[in-house]
């Protein structure tokens, strides 16, 4: 096979290119228009462009064909749209990218943005999004509905997309670089507890697939595996793809926000001091 | 900046919204009670341009008036190809008989490098007389399998050039129309099998 064949599309979906294409884009033209000062370094734009690109790539090379044929492949692509993608994408912080695009849409135009912002508001509740993180897991991996998802073309872009918004959502929401103390911004406790609760029951899912004794997915079985494969090696894989890395992801995301409320702690602590003094 | 209390209703609200949303998805399923699983609306109609056992092409429009019963496989199979045949044979044998020329067996191989069309003839023939065998070029059935979300593939020739192929368990059931209908497991029993085809012959009769 040639690389061509790697890197094209299995499934073209043209929403699915454009809608990377502005992002990109976008993220682009804010870079090179925006003040010097406020411009993210050379590594933020890195980790933007990895986590787009990480993304893009499960959606639409051939990544995408074993994910449709292959049940851990399939958990693989979900890590990514719903965990990895969506991390590292919050985690470069794209705020100043954000907030200079946001100062060029024409005042006018504002007022028709304002749904837009109250849906936002909603879903960023933090029992929603913690909610909602791991019910789309759930909903997704409920077994008539998973194999509905695999057999449909429309629900199959339907599942990807939304597993898509919602990780970037909930990873925004949890890394949101603006300080609690200063904004209104999450709470680092709530931040860490958010993603506490929503480890348990993607372990709770993972472990089930993994010690599930039948096929808890048929789906696969049903529609040829993209190679020969014993079923049970398929489904053992993709339960430890459910458990272990998200449960990775959960802790690695509570210690970056413990680092940060503890840093936050030491400026308050020598600003505090620093005001003490001068008032003496 | 947004009250606890704002946020708090605009927060029910949309829950609310959501599980309307939900329990209405699970309203508008068919209430026809189908042993298979019910695919309509899910899959496109039968669509395919591959080579039958006379070498000629042919196009889902050759067959279309008839349910088609259509399954993919390849006549090496150890298991599931013969077992799956002899099934389908079978139940359309057990309906009554103006049911029976109703329905089109439609076999298609995805092993084209061992299978001919000759090959595939007499291998369909030993089932049933009237299954259609098809095949094509790797990228017809690619094509084909595709929009069937269903998929095939290859393990590594041993010494002697056998191979296992990995293929779709399922029989898809098309209507009269060609519409995609019902996905039978393989686990599906006879008894269930025949009250489906029955049930699906009776509609519009």
């Amino acid at each position: 096979m040639s690389a061509a064949e790697y890197l094209l599309p299995y499934d073209f979906s043209p929403l699915t290119i454009l809608t990377y294409i502005t992002v990109l884009g976008l993220y682009s033209y804010g870079l090179f228009s925006m003040p010097n000062s406020d411009r993210p370094g050379a590594g933020r734009i890195f980790t933007f462009t990895l986590g787009v690109l990480l993304c893009y790539g499960v959606m639409q090379t051939l990544f995408d064909y074993y994910s449709q044929y292959m049940f851990f492949v399939h958990r693989g692509q979900h890590l990514i749209l719903h965990h990895l993608g969506p991390i590292l994408i919050a985690l470069s912080n794209p705020l100043p990218v954000m907030q200079y695009l946001y100062r060029q849409i024409p005042k006018s135009a504002l007022p028709f943005l304002a749904p837009v912002g109250w849906v936002y508001r909603c879903l960023q509740h933090p029992v929603l999004a913690s909610l909602l993180f791991f019910g789309l897991i759930y909903l997704w991996l409920w077994p008539p509905i998973h194999f509905d998802a695999m057999l449909s073309r429309d629900l199959y872009w339907v599942m990807n997309w939304s597993m898509l918004i919602d990780g970037l959502l909930f990873w925004w929401l949890i890394f949101d670089p603006r300080s609690p103390a200063t904004t209104n911004a999450l709470g680092y406790g709530k931040r860490m507890l958010c993603l506490a609760v929503v480890a348990i029951p993607q372990m709770v899912l993972g472990a089930y697939i993994v010690f599930a004794r039948g096929m808890v997915y048929d789906v696969y079985e049903v529609c040829g595996r993209a190679w020969p494969m014993p079923p049970e090696t398929d489904q053992l894989l993709g339960g430890l793809l459910t458990w272990i890395p998200p449960a990775m992801m959960s802790i690695l995301g509570i210690l970056i926000i413990l680092r940060r409320a503890m840093r936050d702690d030491t400026t308050s602590n020598v600003s505090n001091k620093a005001a003490k003094e001068a008032t003496q | 900046m947004f009250s606890a209390k704002h946020i708090t209703v605009r927060f029910l609200v949309l829950a609310a919204s959501l599980a309307a949303l939900l329990s209405l998805s699970g309203c508008s399923s068919d209430q026809e009670n189908w042993n298979a699983k019910d695919i309509s609306g899910l899959m496109p109609e039968l669509a395919y341009q591959l080579t039958d056992t006379s070498g000629d092409m042919v196009t889902a429009e050759d067959s279309a008036g008839n349910i088609r019963l259509m399954f993919f496989g390849f006549t090496s199979c150890p298991d599931i190809c013969p077992t799956t045949l002899q099934k389908l044979a079978q139940a359309v044998q057990k309906l009554p008989e103006d049911a029976q020329e109703d329905m089109q067996i439609i076999f298609v191989s995805v092993d084209p490098n061992r299978d001919t069309p000759e090959r595939i003839k007499s291998y369909v023939d030993f089932f049933s007389d009237g299954i259609i065998g098809l095949t094509g070029e790797e990228e017809n059935l690619r094509e084909l399998s595709k929009r069937y979300r269903t998929t095939f593939g290859y393990e590594e020739p041993d010494d002697k050039g056998n191979y296992a192929v990995s293929h779709s368990g399922a029989v898809y059931v098309f209507d009269r129309n060609g519409k995609a209908r019902l996905l039978v497991r393989p686990e599906q029993s006879m008894d269930a099998l025949i009250a489906d085809l029955t049930a699906l012959a009776n509609e519009g009769a």
